[in-house]
């Protein structure tokens, strides 16, 4: 089985952040906030981690709450 | 109730300035942020620092719930409403730009105002009728080709008068104006809407009716018009470290520094306490026992009472005078004698007193609120006619 790569979302700020970690867990969406790699933004903030998989299921329960910046492959 | 009964205790009138008791909830939630949170919200990526910052959108949560607004990224904190006025006062208005606004104005939007003034804002100052009550067809009359603002409070803080905030949102709409509300007396208290009412801009505290600590309060900004208001104050915000410039996103741009987080944790504790409880009841609470307090003064003779007749037109606050006695000396004899706390003077709203005939001594005002009990007023109107020398049967503290 080919082994699942990781995406993360990053936002504007933390707060955008947070909403969108109260939103995915109402919805029972798997997720998990992480500090923002380094190698994608020196921002010190934290991004969304999710699967590459569940990519969609994410952005169809955002869209329209809460804004964000861009979507990036680990 | 006895006067010995009462000789122990206080009765708190002083709502209006800052609400007390708070709910149990709201001490509770402080200490726990205190002792189980305790990081900087937004500042790094680690668990407590997580958690400080869930505790800061649960309260934008609930405030966002509270207002009718589906986005609850659209308010900022500040420490008190005044901040969230001036940022929205001296941030939209530029030299040129007219500006409507109220005789019944609290100085946190009078003074802004007077200063942007003498920077060139020219400013109108609508007459209100003697109760306090702002006519719409009078601020129709005082637009002009640029106006670019409409400013109002929901309520006055010296007679409780509630003005007609949805049919100037509606004006204020209709003409292509920006509506700021001062909802510092009544966010918690009377029910907003920030779409029904077509609020751009409101300011709340956080320390009323919203039964937070001192040090919280906030801003509403309507969608896109914080690309038009500059930040008072700037600086790290968490966000956008790599850059020197503000963000200009809410609520970022007017959240600069570390925020009063552990306040935050009580203000999200007291706004759910309000939804818990329902707007409505508080409302019908206060106006109850506003209305027996009305209906008390009225029973006695030489107290003159300023704002409508009845309670139904305003919040719970009633100011008044006794004939032969200054507003501070009655104040100081409720406190010292009858261990009744209420404001005297000019509540920091001269031109208010202006309007209802009472610069520049002032009035005495009762703020109550939804921990007042019916028990409370009756001996509040004993001491009130022993002051107004009636009642002279009645025992000195
Ligand atoms: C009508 C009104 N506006 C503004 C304010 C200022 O609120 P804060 O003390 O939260 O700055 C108050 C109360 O003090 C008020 O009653």
């Amino acid at each position: 089985m080919e082994e699942q790569r990781y995406i993360v979302f990053l936002f504007p700020s933390v707060s955008y952040a947070l909403k969108a970690e109260k939103i995915l867990k109402a919805a029972g969406t798997a997720h998990k906030l992480i500090p923002v790699p380094r190698h994608i933004s020196s921002d010190c903030g934290v991004c969304l981690r999710t699967t590459e998989d569940k990519q969609l299921d994410v952005a169809g329960e955002l869209l329209g709450r809460v804004k964000w910046d861009k979507v990036v492959l680990l | 109730m006895p006067l010995d009964q009462l000789n122990n205790s206080i009765i708190y009138f002083d709502n209006a300035a800052t609400s007390w008791p708070k709910p149990a909830g709201m001490m509770a939630a402080m200490i726990n942020y205190n002792e189980m949170i305790g990081g900087s919200p937004g500042r790094s990526g680690h668990q407590r620092s997580l958690d400080a910052g869930r505790v800061i959108m649960e309260a934008r949560e609930v405030l966002a719930e509270l207002f009718g607004c589906d986005d609850s990224l659209r308010i900022a904190f500040t420490k008190n409403a005044t901040e969230a006025l001036n940022i929205a006062l001296s941030g939209i208005l530029n030299p040129g730009d007219h500006v409507i606004t109220s005789s019944m104005e609290h100085n946190s939007v009078m003074r802004p105002l007077r200063f942007l003034e003498t920077q060139g804002v020219h400013l109108s100052v609508v007459p209100c009728s003697g109760d306090g009550r702002l006519n719409p067809a009078d601020v129709i009359a005082a637009i002009r080709p640029h106006t670019r603002l409409l400013v109002v409070t929901h309520a006055s803080n010296v007679t409780g008068t509630i003005q007609p905030i949805a049919e100037l949102g509606r004006i204020a709409r209709n003409h292509g104006i920006i509506f700021c509300v001062d909802a510092a007396q009544t966010a918690g208290s009377l029910p907003i809407n920030v779409d029904e009412m077509a609020i751009d801009f409101l300011a709340f505290s956080g320390h009323k009716s919203l039964f937070g600590p001192q040090g919280t309060g906030g801003l509403y900004v309507r969608e896109g018009l914080e690309k038009q208001i500059r930040p008072l104050m700037m600086g790290g915000t968490g966000s956008r470290s790599e850059f020197e410039r503000q963000p200009d996103f809410m609520p970022d741009k007017y959240e600069s520094g570390t925020p009063n987080t552990i306040g935050l944790a009580g203000l999200g504790a007291g706004v759910r306490f309000v939804l818990a409880e329902g707007v409505e009841a508080i409302r019908s609470k206060e106006e109850m026992l506003t209305t027996r307090f009305l209906a008390g003064l009225a029973a006695l003779s030489g107290i003159t009472v300023y704002g409508p007749p009845d309670a139904a037109n305003r919040t719970a606050v009633v100011s008044f005078n006794i004939a032969g006695i200054s507003p501070s000396e009655a104040a100081l004899e409720l406190d010292e004698r009858f261990g009744i706390l209420c404001r005297p003077g000019l509540h920091c709203a001269p031109t208010a007193h202006r309007t209802i005939g009472t610069f520049s001594h002032g009035t005495i005002r009762f703020g109550f609120g939804y921990f007042n009990k019916d028990e409370e007023i009756s001996p509040a109107l004993k001491a009130i006619q022993y002051l107004a020398g009636g009642d002279t049967e009645y025992s000195i503290r």
